[in-house]
């Protein structure tokens, strides 16, 4: 770590000053099997003095041992650090590193090129800012390299560098390199990155890694580092209207009620208005509370505990926000899924789906389409498998709070665990609502109770004919009802009613109870609540009127 | 998406801090493990800063070997009644009536009374989740695991097994018996870690600023006398040497550095200058290529 050694040696205070100013930048390697991914970190962190001397001896005895450069010095040692990696020369799994010029700091994440791997290469993308995605300079484009490059434009990188590596394989080729540079250009068009940046390199020899090669003179771009040191990423966003997914709430004594998480959107100021996604309670910012004392402001990417001025009901899984721009609060999301299990996704299946703050039980209930890596295409799928990337339609137990990923990566990313195993099977990014969501109709009218705010789907069912089976008793299944619904009713169920007949719902929680409450309200009916082995159900009828086929017999109390 | 008004430290502080809570929601009875170093001390640091003006809501413990450097003891007592946490102290108690100490049984002392000790304790406490202060740059098998990294039901790490970690969407579910490792720190640097002890006025051990001390140099590495217990080998004679530790353990396998250091500025500077990275003075990643990989399929930390 030899940079700026003369202002550590001279000034350490002043050093530490510009240290603390120097921005991050967190990046990805990524690309096919063997295209030098490994090695390139490697020889960033080599050129950028990351490397100590005790770590250069082992690496020296590791390069002689298992290296594949036949004893020199074999860089990519330095980031496969599991002994599977070591032994079959290649990355399983990603790695951290980390690295700083005088610019700016680096944490770099070298992800796997074996397709079998990509998790780990979704997991490393899923936080970067940038992807280096390397192409071997004697192969071209291969599936891999097309795979890689969708997923990063799914996770929401908009800068890529194309690093066409093992240039001293082809003799330095600036017609290679300009072959691949086109070949990726036209396929990457349809994923509109907002910039590409195409730099020859040898990995290896560290041509135009950190200065200009002399072997390249026909490139007048930016060396890599050159690169990784000045590129423009997105600000921050906030100045977008405010989010807050309430991730703890601290209570230590009565007094004291803090809401704790990281400000996903915006900005912050003690008398600010906020709004709870869900219920539509409002209150306002009382005091932004941290251990080195009340802040005036806080903005996107702090983790803060805030109090309000009243007591209204906040919990883990809420969503804190600006009450006039608030987040889709919805059951039915579509959104991008990637697969990563080797079980295939059963649509239908109940998954664990994680969002920002809450857990929600939740099926896929339709893949729309997957798309071929290759050609980009859109191709009809029963399923997605391992790896499989689609879009997909959610059906989520209960209405939760998010926005598109493509607004926020962190209120509009989830992940879906497997409920028997644990193990984490797909990457969600949220594309929208579903388009039934939107015409919400409200059960109530406009109110906070009972109608879903925000584009939350409302079933309607109609009490036709179809549900109405000779006399005595009908049965409406509501068993396999997922979300909020409304009945509809018509005149041959009321005549059915009206005759003494009744009517039983089975249902499937006590959320459903309200909907069927609403209808004997509506309706003057009568209602008995049951609850057996079986479940909860309801009866209801019209009070005082013997059925034809004399079932009731306890002048309608009871069944 | 990212957070560019911020500075890097308090990117990371975030991250941590956000890290910290999530545990605390998710699980039913977390700890927190108190290895007294400096890594330890920014965890504890940033425990109190989320919970803030709650004192964290989980116990911190401490797997004593019987070899840590008596100052580490002190002010390990004296940081935990400070900040109004349960301290547990659980040591390998089999492991003393063995005898088992650094010097009569070179690598397995450290899986008897680290490993084994620490795996007693979860079991016998029935933890479901266990922080730790280790951070990715220290060493390579670091670099790969998660925050959030699954154990089974025997503690066992398996690198190949690893849960896609997104986001901030942290797996946190485990059946009876597994439990999970989370690494607050993993994104931080040496750099990283000191800067932000020197920002926060954390308080640290003293055995990190140099003073005068009694070391004996051995196999080319600087041990201290910390009490009667080091036998001095044929030839060894005690020196009074300015010393100060970059990492701190158990005091036979730690090895000191010749220093004049005695303020967070000069030891950020001492560290920045150095060409030797701070896990060389701990003897246990010396044994072989893996070692570390090896030791945290076994269960360690
Ligand atoms: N000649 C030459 N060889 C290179 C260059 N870059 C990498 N290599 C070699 O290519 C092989 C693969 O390099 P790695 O860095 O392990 O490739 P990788 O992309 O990380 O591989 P996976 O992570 O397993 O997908 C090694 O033998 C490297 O030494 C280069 O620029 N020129
Ligand atoms: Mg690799």
């Amino acid at each position: 770590m030899a940079h700026q050694s003369d202002l550590i040696e001279k000034d350490i205070l002043a050093y530490l000053k510009s240290q603390e100013e120097k921005s991050l930048l967190r990046f990805i390697t990524c690309g096919s099997v063997d295209d030098g991914k490994s090695t390139l970190i490697g020889r960033l962190l080599w050129d950028s003095k990351m490397v100590f001397e005790d770590q250069l001896a082992s690496l020296e005895a590791d390069s002689k041992r298992v290296g594949t450069q036949g004893g020199a010095i074999d860089y990519a040692l330095l980031l496969d650090g599991l002994q599977a990696e070591r032994e079959q020369g290649i990355t399983i799994d990603v790695a951290y590193r980390f690295f700083s010029t005088d610019r700016r700091k680096f944490i770099v994440a070298d992800t796997p090129g074996h397709e079998q791997y990509t998790r780990n290469m979704v997991t490393g993308a899923s936080t970067a800012q940038v992807a280096v995605i390397l192409v071997d300079a004697r192969k071209g484009l291969l599936t891999q390299t097309r795979r890689h490059s969708f997923l990063v434009s799914l996770v929401g990188i908009r800068h890529v560098v194309l690093a066409i590596n093992k240039m001293d394989l082809v003799g330095f080729d600036a017609e290679t390199f300009d072959a691949i540079e086109r070949d990726y250009r036209q396929f990457a068009e349809p994923l509109g990155f907002a910039s590409i940046t195409a730099i020859p390199l040898s990995a290896l020899n560290g041509d135009n890694m950190i200065e200009a090669s002399v072997n390249t003179p026909w490139y007048s771009g930016p060396a890599l580092m050159d690169f990784l040191e000045t590129v423009q990423v997105e600000g921050d966003n906030r100045a977008e209207p405010f989010r807050m997914p309430v991730q703890w709430v601290n209570r230590p004594h009565l007094d004291f009620r803090g809401f704790c998480g990281v400000i996903a959107a915006g900005t912050i100021r003690p008398g600010d208005e906020l709004r709870v996604a869900a219920s539509g309670h409002t209150s306002r910012v009382a005091r932004i509370v941290t251990m080195n004392g009340d802040l005036a402001e806080a903005t996107a990417g702090q983790a803060v505990t805030l109090t309000l001025t009243d007591e209204i009901d906040v919990s883990r899984g809420d969503m804190l926000t600006v009450p006039d721009s608030p987040p889709i609060h919805a059951r039915h999301p579509e959104a991008h899924l990637v697969w990563m299990h080797d079980e295939p996704l059963q649509p239908g299946q109940i998954y664990l789906v994680k969002t920002a703050t809450a857990v929600t039980p939740g099926r896929v209930t339709a893949v729309q389409y997957a798309v071929d890596v290759n050609t980009l295409e859109q191709k009809q799928v029963p399923t997605l498998g391992l790896n499989g990337i689609g879009v997909v339609r959610l059906e989520l137990d209960r209405p939760i709070s998010f926005d598109t990923y493509r607004q926020n990566r962190d209120t509009g990313s989830f992940i879906m665990i497997d409920r028997f195993t644990n193990a984490t099977v797909a990457a969600g990014m949220v594309i929208a609502a579903a388009p039934l969501e939107a015409r919400n109709t409200s059960l109530t009218g406009p109110g906070p109770d009972l109608a879903e705010p925000d584009g939350g789907h409302l079933r309607r069912i109609s009490l036709s004919e179809s549900f109405i089976s000779g006399t005595g008793v009908s049965v409406v299944d509501l068993t396999g009802e997922w979300g909020p619904i409304g009945f509809d009713v018509t005149a041959s169920f009321t005549d059915y009613l009206g005759k003494g007949n009744r009517v039983l719902f089975r249902l499937r929680d006590l959320a459903q109870l309200e909907a069927v409450a609403l209808l004997a309200y509506d309706q003057t009916l009568t209602f008995e609540f049951d609850r057996t082995a079986e479940g909860v159900s309801i009866l209801i009828f019209k009070r005082g009127i013997r059925s034809e086929g004399g079932l009731l017999t306890d002048e309608g109390t009871g069944i | 998406m990212n957070s560019s008004n911020l500075t890097h430290l308090q990117q990371l502080e975030a991250e941590s801090i956000h890290i910290i809570r999530e545990v605390v929601a998710e699980f039913g009875n977390p700890v927190m493990l108190y290895s007294i170093g400096k890594d330890s001390a920014v965890m504890l640091h940033l425990a109190r800063k989320a919970f803030f003006p709650a004192a964290p809501p989980f116990p911190l413990m401490h797997i004593d070997t019987t070899w840590k450097f008596r100052e580490m003891i002190q002010f390990r007592d004296r940081m935990a009644a400070e900040c109004g946490l349960d301290l547990i102290v659980h040591v390998n108690e089999e492991g003393v009536r063995q005898g088992v100490s650094p010097f009569t049984h070179g690598a397995l002392y450290t899986d008897i009374m680290k490993t084994e000790g620490l795996k007693q304790a979860l079991d016998r406490y029935k933890f479901d989740a266990a922080f730790g202060g280790a951070r990715r740059d220290e060493e390579k098998s670091r670099a790969k695991e998660r925050i959030f990294s699954f154990r089974n039901a025997n503690h066992r790490w398996d690198p190949k097994l690893q849960r896609p970690e997104l986001w901030k969407l942290y797996n946190t579910r485990i059946k009876p018996g597994e439990s999970i490792r989370v690494f607050p720190l993993s994104n931080w640097t040496e750099l990283d870690v000191w800067q932000y002890i020197h920002l926060e006025s954390i308080p640290i051990v003293p055995l990190y600023y140099a003073a005068v001390r009694p070391v004996v140099e051995r196999d080319g590495m600087l041990i201290m006398v910390d009490d009667d217990r080091l036998e001095l080998q044929p030839g060894e004679t005690v020196q009074y040497k300015s010393v100060r530790f970059r990492t701190l353990g158990c005091y036979p396998l730690t090895a000191a550095v010749e220093s004049e250091a005695d303020t967070l500025p000069r030891i950020i500077q001492e560290m920045l200058l150095t060409r030797t990275s701070e896990r060389q003075g701990r003897l246990i990643d010396h044994d072989s290529a893996g070692s570390m990989e090896k030791k945290k399929q076994e269960g360690y930390f």
